[in-house]
């Protein structure tokens, strides 16, 4: 075994002092290796942070409270199943008071100090509009549960996404061929004068005029207004149906008033359940609504044909029949809205595996992964039902419920389908620089 | 007023200057962030004090100055393309006529009638705003975009969404209207301004048009809160109602309280106060405003003039 080189030579077995230490320092470093490794492990099987923008005080908090229910239950599955990547989900709450200027404070909060991986589940539009200059100058992907249309608008940033629950605009426009083939064509509209019902204002028309229905009146309510009545009579007569999306405390006065002016002889109603979240339906006052007909995102109620998904989603989340709290019939849902956290949850868990999502250097390419997505099926990570994903405008499109109020309870009637409520893209994010 | 140390005041400001400019690098970006916004909000409070501290007139509408201004620099960006610097003359530009409109007539009234007629005045800018959703965004606002936010010097370029950018045009302007507030304070006009707050009546007897210096007031005042607007426009990118709701005129009433009124640093500690305690607590429960409250009603009860107030009374009577 002649080696040239002496590397098999061992009749050459003298060891230096150098040669020696060298062995020494490789040895101490295999020695210590296991340790080494346990710590690299521990950094990557470290809990990813979610941000959680909570509208805990303020006018979002009846929302804020049922969101955080919502989230913390999704959290506990996942975690439960495995955690996102075999890392534990945990939650970092933070209020933003339902105020856009301490939103924007609060993303800061996440991305600077708590160091949190994304921030999630704001509600309130102006929030969110305030708080997204935010989310895209500290470049960290801000998934709201808002329903707005100010994120499939294009007019917020490419850190922005919505992937969990419709836009108001899509919303609007899968109801109009239902309205129009069963309520009636000559619609007159009340809505509260500002953003959220011009959001219906804007929308309905043309959407309505699209099934040979008409907007025939609008009436837009200042938003200090405390009664009623003196509105009334500008709902023309021919009116055959009367669309009203008024929200907060007003909407029982409203309601009530609407039943004086009427009395038993009243057009079809038909109403959005933003109206009358986390509102027991069966509040004094609302005897009028008996009838008459509301959107829902997610049924309040349990219905016969709920399927397993669903009825697993109601009790992780922990909601009777009815839809209030299990064991305080009292405490009423908002859940046409918060099963939106749960399915938010559950895409960012997919964005991240297929990103290979490690932590905030990459979060990058958790925004190119959320943009690739393209439809979610039906099932526990989206009881409401299935969806599309459009990864330009960051927002998703699903199926909606209208129900009928019978009996103190709301039955649905009619699903819509993900197509009624699509709609040219107004813009696209993906050429934003990230 | 007490001018017996002229090298103490401006030595005093001139510290606080250079503490704020060295806190941006020294403190954690979180709460370099936070700074800039503190800053840029006591400006606000600096213009409060002004009417305020100065001349004893009693605003809970200055919401709308402040608005003014943001709206002035966001809506000439967002919808004319304007560039930063010119964006910002507008949003001031705008805070100061407005000023000057309701000044003159609501200086008409004084004591609880102000008060109610500026609260009246802001109610209805803050509705004229929902009114022209079309163009203000209405409730919901509206964002300005980062490109939009960048101001070009010569060759090079500054981006406000930059945080040391940022922090440091906060800092500018808070240090040109520091010195500016304590530039009135300190000159005949700000005396005069402190006469009529003492004793009007007397003043006017004494010869002075109390009525010209107190719109005078009202239009430098409304002109630095707009600025504070006009600023949190371009560096936080968001132009909302919210900012002109009732909130905004309590606000900067209660910042200038705590800090002190008429003490021309007071509007930058009661701020600062304000913005710590709320943040600090709100990580502990979410009843924080039931802290702030108690917080407050502490401070009035052993600090009624407000912290560099009592200060100045106790301690360092030079203090302007």
């Amino acid at each position: 075994m002649a080696d040239k080189n002496g590397f098999f030579d061992l009749s050459k077995t003298t060891l230096s002092r150098r040669t020696a230490l060298k062995g020494i320092a490789a040895g101490a470093g295999l020695a210590l290796a296991p340790g080494f490794v346990r710590y690299s492990q521990a950094q990557s099987s470290a809990p990813i942070k979610i941000g959680f923008q909570s509208h805990r005080t303020g006018i979002g908090a009846a929302y804020g409270r049922w969101y955080e229910k919502t989230s913390a239950a999704a959290v506990k599955a996942i975690n439960g199943a495995g955690g996102i990547s075999g890392r534990q989900v945990e939650l970092v709450i933070e209020d933003d008071g339902t105020d856009p200027a301490r939103g924007a404070e609060v993303v800061a909060k996440f991305a600077k100090q708590h160091k949190t991986d994304i921030v999630f589940g704001t509600l309130f539009s102006h929030v969110v509009i305030g708080s997204a200059p935010a989310a895209g100058e500290n470049k960290i992907p801000y998934f709201v549960v808002s329903e707005g249309h100010h994120v499939a608008s294009t007019k917020l940033n490419r850190y922005v996404f919505q992937p969990g629950i419709t836009d108001v605009k899509s919303q609007i426009q899968s109801m109009a061929p239902w309205i129009a083939a069963n309520a009636g064509k000559k619609v007159t509209q009340i809505f509260p004068d500002f953003a959220f019902g011009y959001d219906h204002r804007d929308y309905l028309p043309p959407a309505l005029k699209a099934q040979g229905a008409d907007v025939i009146a609008q009436i837009a309510i200042p938003p200090t207004e405390s009664s009623f009545t003196k509105y009334f009579p500008q709902i023309p007569a021919e009116t055959e149906v009367i669309y009203h999306v008024m929200v907060g405390p007003a909407v029982l006065t409203f309601v009530k008033e609407l039943g004086e002016f009427y009395g038993s002889q009243r057009p079809q109603l038909f109403g959005f359940m933003d109206s009358l979240e986390a509102t027991d339906i069966n509040s004094p006052g609302l005897e009028f609504l008996d009838g008459s007909h509301f959107w829902e995102g997610s049924p309040r109620y349990a219905q016969a044909d709920d399927s397993a998904a669903q009825k697993a989603y109601r009790a992780a989340v922990g909601i009777d029949d009815n839809g209030a709290a299990v064991g305080d019939p009292k405490d009423v849902s908002t859940a046409s809205h918060m099963f939106g956290c749960w399915e938010t949850l559950y895409v960012v868990k997919k964005a991240m595996e297929d990103a290979g999502y490690k932590g905030p250097e990459d979060r990058a390419k958790l925004v190119e992964a959320t943009e690739a997505l393209k439809e979610f099926a039906e099932g526990p990570e989206h009881p409401q039902g299935p969806k599309t994903f459009n990864g330009k405008i960051h927002q998703c499109f699903g199926i909606q419920n209208i129900s009928k109020v019978e009996g103190g309870k709301l039955k649905v009637v009619h699903k819509t389908k993900i197509e009624d409520g699509l709609y040219e893209a107004e813009g696209d994010y993906t050429t934003q620089a990230l | 007023m007490r001018d017996a140390s002229p090298a103490k005041t401006y030595a005093l400001h001139i510290g606080v200057i250079a503490l704020l400019f060295a806190l941006n690098f020294v403190l954690p970006d979180y709460h370099q962030g936070l700074f800039a916004r503190i800053m840029a909000l006591a400006v606000f409070a600096m213009g409060y004090n002004l009417l305020f501290g100065y001349v004893g007139l009693l605003s809970l509408g200055h919401a709308m100055f402040f608005s003014a201004g943001l709206y002035g620099a966001g809506l000439t960006v967002h919808h004319l393309g304007w560039g930063v610097p010119e964006a910002f003359i507008a949003g001031v530009a705008c805070g100061a006529l407005l000023a000057l409109v309701i000044g003159l007539l609501a200086l008409r009234t004084t004591g609880v009638a102000f008060l109610i007629v500026t609260m009246m005045f802001a109610q209805v800018f803050y509705l004229l705003i929902l009114y022209f959703a079309a163009w203000t965004g209405g409730d919901q606002g509206l964002v300005i975009q980062q490109a939009a936010r960048v101001v070009s010097i010569g060759g090079a370029s500054l981006d406000l969404t930059n945080p040391t950018v940022r922090y440091m045009s906060a800092l500018a302007m808070f240090a040109i209207v520091l010195l500016i507030t304590l530039a009135i304070v300190r000159s005949r006009f700000g005396r005069v301004l402190v006469a009529i707050r003492e004793n009007e009546e007397r003043t006017k007897m004494l010869g002075y048009d109390t009525g010209a210096n107190k719109l005078a007031a009202v239009v430098a005042s409304g002109a630095i809160c707009a600025a504070s607007g006009a600023a949190y426009a371009l560096l936080f990118g968001y132009v909302g109602s919210s900012f002109a709701g009732v909130q905004y005129s309590i606000l900067p009433l209660l910042w200038v309280l705590l800090g002190g009124a008429a003490t021309t640093l007071g509007p930058l500690v009661g701020t600062l106060f304000m913005y710590y305690v709320t943040d600090i607590t709100s990580g502990f429960t979410s009843a924080y405003l039931l802290i702030v409250g108690v917080a407050l009603i502490l401070l009035v009860l052993f600090f009624p003039k407000g912290i560099l107030g009592s200060i100045r009374q106790r301690w360092l009577g030079w203090l302007p």
